[in-house]
């Protein structure tokens, strides 16, 4: 298959490079129809890889990279079934999750998020999974998680700890607040600055670049300077069903999802 | 060094050129998020527009719950 259109992304391999757009209403959630589009993705890589040297993964929506896990669907899952069973659900959840963004992570040719607006949480996991962000320079970063209780399930401490040094990790997950792609750059998050508008071209433009080169030994050099910290990983799973079983957390998120206003309950 | 007075009109002109809006058209204790109908995204995109502009990073929780320029412009003040 050379292109997939779904309700929630689509991608197309063109080139050498796969574009995968996501897009889906309001904020590029990841709940379970992203997810198990994002499943049909990461099970193609062994048919494409052979022609592939790059991927782009961007938003098509405005404003927004992607806003992250769909809290909203995780509560309604959560406040469906008792107390006792919820652990399992997200357990469960985080599996799948977590193969897929493992895939991306270790994918055979070079996977670069083309970021623009805001990219939280689930998304910024995303982001943290590829090789490269290149980010419009209005693009803003964040993981507001501890504000609401847990913390990042998708893999972004792992990985987050793998790529960047402790004073930036420690303000991102601690304060929870949004950060600019200016700062981003400059503590290593961000490889690329783009201007107003510019990251998917700038980023189709490396990718251009890197189909010139020898694809065994891209395929080498990123398996040398980018393990998986696989044992960190499986932690943060379990570590998060701790935390999420705590009543404190469903009461957040409650009022999170009923919070219409332009700054959401966050404390 | 900007003065407040210089600062609170850079961020009006920055909002009124952000929403295409007439210049002169926004005053400094307008309250923002109902003068301009914001959503939370656009929020975090003036942000961003104030931040690139003044060069400051300026922390979501310093913002929280300030909803007038003057109120921002003091916050934006104590960061340059």
């Amino acid at each position: 298959m050379k292109s997939f259109n779904g309700k929630t992304l689509r991608w197309e391999s063109r080139e050498g490079v796969i574009d995968l757009t996501l897009d889906h209403e309001p904020a590029n959630e990841i709940g379970t129809a992203m997810l198990a589009e994002l499943e049909e993705f990461v099970a193609a890589f062994g048919a494409l890889a052979p022609e592939t040297s790059a991927c782009i993964i961007s938003s098509a929506r405005k404003s927004i990279f992607s806003a992250g896990g769909d809290l909203r669907e995780l509560y309604a899952t959560a406040a469906a079934v008792a107390a006792k069973d919820r652990p399992a659900g997200v357990r469960a959840f985080l599996e799948r999750i977590h193969a897929v963004m493992n895939a991306i992570d270790e994918a055979p040719f070079v996977t670069i998020a083309a970021v623009h607006g805001a990219c939280l949480g689930g998304g910024l996991e995303l982001a943290l999974a590829c090789d490269m962000i290149i980010a419009d320079k209005m693009a803003r970063f964040a993981f507001p998680e501890l504000r609401l209780g847990f913390i990042p399930g998708f893999g972004g401490i792992p990985r987050l700890k793998r790529d960047l040094g402790n004073a930036f990790v420690r303000d991102l997950l601690f304060t929870g607040r949004t950060m600019n792609a200016t700062r981003a750059q400059a503590v290593g998050l961000v490889a690329q600055l783009a201007g107003e508008g510019e990251a998917l071209r700038i980023a189709r433009s490396t990718a251009a670049q890197i189909t010139k080169y020898d694809a065994v030994a891209r395929a080498a050099a990123k398996k040398f300077i980018k393990p998986i910290p696989r044992e960190e990983l499986r932690r943060e799973i379990d570590l998060f069903c701790e935390l999420f079983t705590r009543p404190s957390v469903m009461a957040a998120l409650k009022k999170f999802v009923e919070d219409s206003g332009p700054m959401p309950y966050l404390p | 060094m900007r003065t407040l007075e210089q600062t609170t009109q850079e961020v009006l002109a920055l909002a009124a050129t952000h929403f295409q809006l007439p210049v002169g058209s926004l005053a400094p204790g307008d309250d923002f998020f109902k003068k301009l109908g914001i959503d939370s995204l656009q929020t975090l995109e003036m942000l961003s527009r104030l931040e690139n502009h003044f060069g400051i990073e300026l922390p979501d929780y310093e913002v929280q719950g300030v909803s007038d320029f003057k109120t921002l412009a003091e916050r934006i003040q104590s960061r340059l």
